[in-house]
């Protein structure tokens, strides 16, 4: 069975595969758009987002200051060490700076950085409602334009011949069109996958005790079958964004609401009631994106952040109450520790503390002396009751695992540009952002590269049409 | 029926999930409010319920509404908490119950209304269908008679709903005095209420209807009702005015102040109430109680035939259906005006006073030091 005639297809629903549906259409082309996902779940990742790093050099509407375009390339260039391409980061940076208008002619909305984020205040703008009222307003703005959706419209596998897009089957039904644009995410829902990728660990099949924070669809399938069939792949395959999320969130869609801001405020236990790592590093903000991967070490996958009363209305608020005991022993006990050994690890930690003016705003002079790992900061004894914790686990934003593109965000097999076939957003990511992270990164761009890949997948149909005519 | 707790803690359960995301802050003054607190106890989840507009935007932007686990629908939670909220602060407290099934408080308060009127117009003049001269509706019902039945309702109403409203501001701002609150929150909330400022989703483009499309309408038609029903008031007022001052009586001319006003407010009763039902009856189902729709659609109707049966009064004020008109007029507003503190109405009074209260409060530092995130 054989349906089509479009342009443009689209394969994906979040927004990459917007942004690319939406700039192919205004360029002329008719569109088709394969979301994976029913109606209720549309969206991807994107729906989970909440604002775009953004390049001006002076302030905007909801940006304050300036952020140029070299400040943003460095910060881009140290996150992820030198694991970037920069032409390409250059070309994001400055889509970055002009995307905005578009974004607003099809309903997205801006806000000023919310409460809580001030730090982000200069580089990022937020959408107001979040990613989900973003994801909405772009659909709302295909729909309107004449793009056509199909939900739950999973694609397996493409027709591909010596690097040309053909065809895309949805199972048995083959969705022929004169050019693609592949957006439809990482592999991070692939629970299969994921196991593979980290293997074992300590004799653990770590990935088993790892939540999704994203959507559930993100299973990889194109990716695969992208990476198998000789297009030319990208980035790490056993890496992931991996944050410290409450054990208790959700196996997916947890979202930005499980996070658990407290450890820096306490000490970070393993299952065997033992620290593992620097609390007091660094400011939260700058240190959540490492305590994923090391909490993937511990056994079990699991830790406990541990505080006191002392610590309470210092953090932002979690989804999900702490448990609560008015004894660390009893404490233990609601965790599963060993009691004497939570008691043992709390007693060093208190009499290593060495408090001097305590200020969570700044990298104060309460620390730890004679104590491995040492606590650098904000370093109090834990010893008022009530004494809560949070129980974390890994949670992961997204894999980094890609094909490779080029500045026409076209797909490479054996280092040449497909003619027809481009991809955008988390599946190209790994070009850009080859490790680490920064706020806001991901959605810049899946937005710019969207927009490159619906330009050139629509400017690639009408040519042929042209040929043709 | 759920217990009244269960309602609070729906809230509370919802806004611990929103305080740890809070993406639709743009949208209104509930999230800002939220992210004051840490804790939602009774007088912060009553509060925030009566500061919510129910329009809609956080369910459909929000990245937890079902099907999500997390089942959030702030506007849902927050509109079956506010019904409680009105039962639980009326005054007196053993007629709060009329909110709960007040579709059938607002069905017996017309047919009640209407009967009155109708058998009286029949005991007084012996007919309903007469020719009287011009619009002399004192000949049917003299002036000191209807005055004598209105007054004491409407400050019965106006004396419930201040009872109610005061001891709401105890329970959310114990202690504090709404007469100490600063001119400028004063103004503040003032203007937020008369603009329907949280109407305008934070962006300008409005609020949600039947999907995740803005519009405007609701916030438009909602100016017309209660301008309009402003405007039926200073008739009234002017009109007593004339009475009593001047020594004018009824009926007025037609391009009098009176019948200006009263036509000018009756348009307005018209076209924003059959607005507003029309709105009503095609919202997103996931919006707000579907238990208070008979609530909702009732105080809508009772206005729109109080507004059709005002102007129809005028219209045929001349002819033998004077007297008819009139009586069916004056049992509508009767209804109307004895329901006032039991009804739909009351969510102007409570939405006000939470207004105010979130213009002094974030006129306050905030206690809490939660750092940047």
């Amino acid at each position: 069975m054989t349906a089509s005639n479009y342009d443009v297809l689209v394969i994906g629903g979040g927004n990459a595969a917007l942004c690319a549906a939406l700039s192919a259409r205004e360029a002329g082309a008719s569109v088709l758009l394969l979301e994976s996902a029913p109606r209720e779940w549309r969206g991807g990742n994107s729906q989970h987002t909440r604002n775009l790093r953004c390049m001006h050099d002076t302030p905007q509407d909801v940006l304050t200051d300036a952020y140029p375009e070299e400040e943003y390339w460095q910060d881009l260039n140290k996150v992820t060490g030198g694991v970037t391409d920069e032409a390409l980061a250059r070309l994001v940076i400055r889509d970055s700076s002009h995307c905005r208008d578009w974004m607003r002619r099809h309903g997205v909305r801006f806000q000023p950085s919310l409460s809580g984020t001030l730090q982000l205040s200069r580089t990022n703008a937020f959408f107001m409602g979040g990613g989900k009222a973003l994801v909405n307003a772009y659909y709302r703005s295909a729909e309107t334009l004449g793009v056509q959706i199909r939900y739950q419209a999973p694609v397996d596998r493409l027709e591909l011949r010596d690097g040309r897009f053909r065809a895309a089957y949805v199972g048995s039904e083959r969705i022929e069109a004169k050019t693609c644009v592949v957006a439809s995410g990482g592999f991070e829902s692939n629970r299969d996958w994921m196991r593979a990728a980290w293997g074992q660990i300590n004799g653990e099949w770590v990935a088993d005790n790892f939540l999704i924070r994203g959507t559930r669809f993100n299973m990889g399938v194109l990716l695969k079958f992208l990476i198998e069939n000789g297009a030319d792949a990208i980035g790490d395959p056993t890496q992931s964004h991996s944050v410290a999320i409450d054990a208790r969130a959700p196996l997916y869609d947890g979202g930005i609401c499980t996070r658990v801001d407290s450890v820096s405020l306490g000490v970070v236990v393993n299952k065997q009631a033992a620290r593992f790592y620097d609390e007091g590093e660094e400011f939260w903000p700058k240190r959540y994106a490492i305590w994923g991967r090391l909490i993937s070490y511990q056994p079990g996958q699991i830790a406990y952040s541990v505080i006191d009363a002392k610590a309470i209305g210092r953090f932002m608020p979690p989804v999900f109450p702490p448990l609560e005991a008015q004894s660390l022993p009893q404490l233990a006990r609601q965790l599963g520790l060993d009691e004497s050994a939570l008691a043992r690890t709390v007693r060093d930690y208190n009499a290593a503390c060495r408090v001097g003016t305590f200020d969570h705003a700044v990298l104060d002079d309460c620390h730890t002396e004679g104590l491995s790992p040492p606590k650098s900061h904000w370093a109090r004894p834990i010893d008022t009751p009530p004494f809560y914790a949070y129980p974390l686990r890994p949670g992961i934003t997204f894999t980094y695992l890609g094909v490779k593109v080029d500045a026409q965000a076209a797909v490479h097999f054996s280092g040449k540009p497909s003619a027809n076939l481009f991809a955008a957003g988390e599946i190209m990511a790994g070009n850009v952002l080859g490790k680490g992270y920064t706020a806001g990164v991901g959605m810049t761009i899946g937005t710019a590269f969207g927009r490159i890949a619906g330009t050139q997948a629509a400017a690639a149909a009408l040519l042929g049409q042209q040929r043709a005519a | 029926m759920h217990s009244p707790a269960a309602a609070e803690a729906e809230v509370a359960r919802q806004m611990q999930i929103c305080n740890a995301c809070r993406y639709c802050e743009g949208y209104c003054a509930v999230f800002p409010a939220m992210t004051r607190r840490l804790e939602f106890g009774k007088a912060d989840v009553h509060y925030l319920a009566n500061l919510c507009h129910n329009c809609g935007a956080c369910l459909h932007a929000c990245q937890y509404a079902p099907p999500h686990e997390f089942a959030v629908n702030v506007p849902q939670a927050m509109a079956k908490l506010r019904l409680q909220t009105y039962a639980e602060y009326a005054w007196p407290r053993a007629l709060g119950t009329l909110y709960q099934r007040n579709g059938l408080t607002l069905a017996l308060a017309l047919a009640g209304g209407l009967t009155l009127f109708l058998l009286l117009a029949v005991v007084l003049k012996g007919t309903l269908w007469q020719v009287l001269p011009a619009g002399s509706f004192y000949q049917v019902f003299p002036h000191n008679l209807m005055v004598a039945m209105f007054a004491p309702i409407f400050l019965f109403a106006l004396f419930a709903l201040a009872l109610g409203v005061r001891r709401f501001w105890q329970e959310v701002s114990p202690g504090d005095r709404a007469q100490d609150a600063p001119g400028a929150a004063v103004a503040e909330a003032t203007r937020d209420a008369l603009r329907l400022k949280y109407l305008d989703g934070g962006h300008g483009l409005g609020c949600n209807e039947a999907d995740d499309e803005f519009t405007l309408w609701r916030r438009r038609f909602h100016h017309f009702t209660f301008y309009g029903f402003l405007l039926c008031f200073a008739a009234t007022s002017v009109a007593t005015l004339y009475h009593y001052a001047f020594g004018w009586t009824a009926p007025y001319a037609v391009n009098s102040l009176p019948v200006l006003l009263g036509s000018a407010g009756g348009i307005g009763l018209l076209v924003g109430p059959a607005g507003l039902l029309w709105l009503n009856l095609g919202r997103h189902p996931l919006h707000g109680d579907a238990a208070q729709k008979p609530m909702d659609r009732g105080f809508l109707a009772l206005l729109l035939l109080a507004s059709a049966s005002g102007l129809a009064l005028l219209a045929w004020r001349d002819s033998a259906a004077m007297t008819l008109l009139l009586a069916l007029h004056l049992g509508v507003v009767m209804a109307l005006f004895l329901t006032l503190p039991y009804g739909k109405f009351a969510h102007g009074v409570y939405r006000s006073a939470a207004l105010l209260k979130w213009a002094i409060e974030k006129r306050q530092p905030s206690r809490l030091q939660l750092g940047s995130e």
